[in-house]
């Protein structure tokens, strides 16, 4: 697989979902290079789901631009695949069949289709079930297999919506380790939305922490860690650390709309924290 | 012996502790009583003809209608195979059931779609629909056989429009439970409404379609006896109508027989038909 990542140009977007609905979020920027890896942490109803359904192409902007490689972005397209909260396989279908599907809809010849299909279940090592039922996979299992059907589109980005947030502890931490290799390797960018901090240090370049409501980016921060990344490691830690607090002050803006956000923020600290 | 064995020797016989059940017998087990359920519920319904027909005999009223029994009615299967009655009246119903069936598919399925995808289609159809769902299929004959060239014609209608809502609401049904997710995967994919059809509604629903068309079966299958009473000269029902005119009740008890053996066969090839195309929690095989 030749697989190249896209700069990403997010210019003053803001969205609200109609006139009668408060903004979801507004004039959120963001430029990232080829195979850099955006992780954007933030609490529920920040919007940061919606942002990446936007930069998916399957919600509309409200105002502002969106450009992936200078491109506008205005439907879906298997150049910029995205992964859901949960994996979503067609329970009709086998794994390869599961893989495949997206070559199916874009005319690809069957040859060529099961190589790629045999490449991309290599890459998520699920050779041993190929020929399953999806249904009969474990979560984990079926969430990798989901990877497998994105990268097989051979996106320049890939986009991630809590994929492993259903996932038990061990599985979870495979995945990210995985994901991030898989991107570095082929040189894709990765957007993902996570409430996960350890997450966003484990797998970013940068994570953006976005909050208030309506959300906005609060802080970019650079994350410049060595792969592989160890939970242990005191750098690994210490970032850690740091963007907590970021998080915190950042859910301490008191939001436009909600005079009461600030108690809500520290409710959900708590939560963040045990994760 | 230690103390914590399973086994126990006592005078030389040794007991182990209880076998874990073989899977394979278990199987076997199951389903031999399944089969013998199953011979043993016909077995009763023969018994209870065949007592029906003794008490019609040896009654001096009703002897006449002895021929009702089982003795008599399995005795006339020969001859009424043999000058075709059975293969001809078989082969003109089946034309019809399965011309029916066809067009209540091809109509009832983008119906049901149309209801499942569209609420402006579903809010407006529904009221017609349930209407005209409830007019007894058999109701249409006169104006059927006004309105079609041939009685053959009119009772693939009747056998259509009654036939036609079970597939239409079933599918409807069915596309109401599809996970909406699948859309959006699909969307994400690069599916085409074309694509979204023929690989994620269709074999979404297929259970559901089945189960459709097998509930379109049985409401076809007993429409078409009385459809065809009236009007033609072949089928089912108009071999039964002829046998009770010339009084031949062996003849008409097998015949009877024949509609309830076809329909069973038929029946269970689409209970069959279900369970090999179903997705739902398939197992490796």
């Amino acid at each position: 697989m030749s697989i190249r990542g896209v700069h990403i140009s997010v210019k003053d977007l803001t969205h609200r979902y109609n006139s009668k609905c408060p903004l979801t979020f507004e004039k959120v920027n963001i430029e990232a290079e080829p195979g850099e890896a955006l992780i954007i942490i933030g609490r529920s109803g920040c919007g940061k789901s919606t942002l990446l359904h936007i930069i998916a192409g399957l919600l509309a902007t409200t105002s502002g631009t969106l450009l992936l490689n200078n491109e506008v972005v205005k439907k879906p397209s298997s150049r910029w695949v995205m992964m859901f909260q949960a994996p979503h396989l067609f329970p009709w279908l086998n794994v390869e069949q599961n893989v495949g599907i997206g070559l199916k809809f874009a005319g690809w010849p069957k040859k060529e289709a099961q190589a790629r299909v045999a490449e991309a279940i290599g890459l998520v090592h699920m050779e041993e079930f190929a020929k399953q039922n999806a249904q009969n996979l474990s979560g984990g299992q079926q969430q990798r297999v989901a990877l497998a059907r994105s990268l097989v589109m051979e996106p320049e980005l890939l986009l991630l919506d809590e994929p492993f947030s259903a996932l038990d502890a061990f599985t979870r931490t495979a995945l990210q380790k995985d994901v991030r290799s898989i991107a570095k390797e082929l040189g894709i960018n990765i957007v993902m939305v996570t409430h996960d901090i350890d997450e966003a240090v484990l797998m970013a370049d940068r994570a953006l922490v976005m909050a208030g409501s309506p959300g906005k980016i609060m802080h970019d921060i650079r994350i410049d860690l060595e792969d592989p990344r160890d939970r242990e490691d005191p750098a690994v830690q210490s970032m850690r650390a740091n963007l907590m607090q970021m998080f915190h002050d950042a859910s301490h803006v008191p939001s436009d709309d909600d005079p009461s956000d600030e108690v809500a923020a520290d409710g959900d600290m708590s939560t963040l924290h045990s994760v | 012996m230690s103390t914590n064995s399973t086994n126990v020797v006592t005078a030389g016989v040794n007991i182990d502790a209880p076998e874990k059940a073989n899977p394979c017998s278990r199987i076997i087990k199951t389903k031999g009583r399944s089969l013998a359920n199953w011979v043993g519920g016909l077995l009763i319904l023969g018994a209870l003809w065949w007592l029906g027909g003794y008490m019609l005999y040896i009654n001096p009223d009703t002897t006449n209608f002895a021929d009702f029994g089982p003795i008599p009615t399995f005795k006339a299967f020969p001859h009424l195979w043999s000058d075709g009655t059975i293969p001809n009246a078989l082969s003109a119903s089946s034309y019809r059931l399965f011309s029916a069936l066809g067009i209540a598919i091809v109509c009832g399925i983008p119906i049901g779609i149309l209801i499942g995808r569209s609420k402006v289609f579903r809010e407006v159809s529904n009221s017609p629909f349930q209407l005209l769902r409830m007019v007894s299929p058999l109701s249409w004959e006169p104006i059927a056989v006004i309105v079609f060239l041939s009685w053959n014609q009119a009772i693939i209608f009747l056998l259509a429009i009654a036939s036609v809502w079970p597939v239409a609401f079933a599918t409807a049904a069915g596309l109401a439970k599809v996970d909406p997710a699948w859309f959006k995967v699909a969307k994400n994919l690069g599916a085409n409404p074309w694509h979204i059809l023929i690989h994620i509604i269709l074999p979404a629903i297929t259970f559901d379609i089945l189960t459709g068309v097998r509930s379109a079966l049985g409401v076809a299958w007993i429409v078409l006896v009385p459809a065809e009473f009236l009007g033609v000269t072949s089928g089912l029902g108009y071999s039964i109508a002829d046998a009770r005119e010339t009084l031949s009740y062996d003849h008409l008890t097998a015949m009877v027989l024949v509609i309830g053996i076809f329909g069973y066969i038929l029946d269970s090839s689409c209970a069959l038909a279900i369970k090999k195309f179903s997705w739902h929690h398939k197992e490796e095989p």
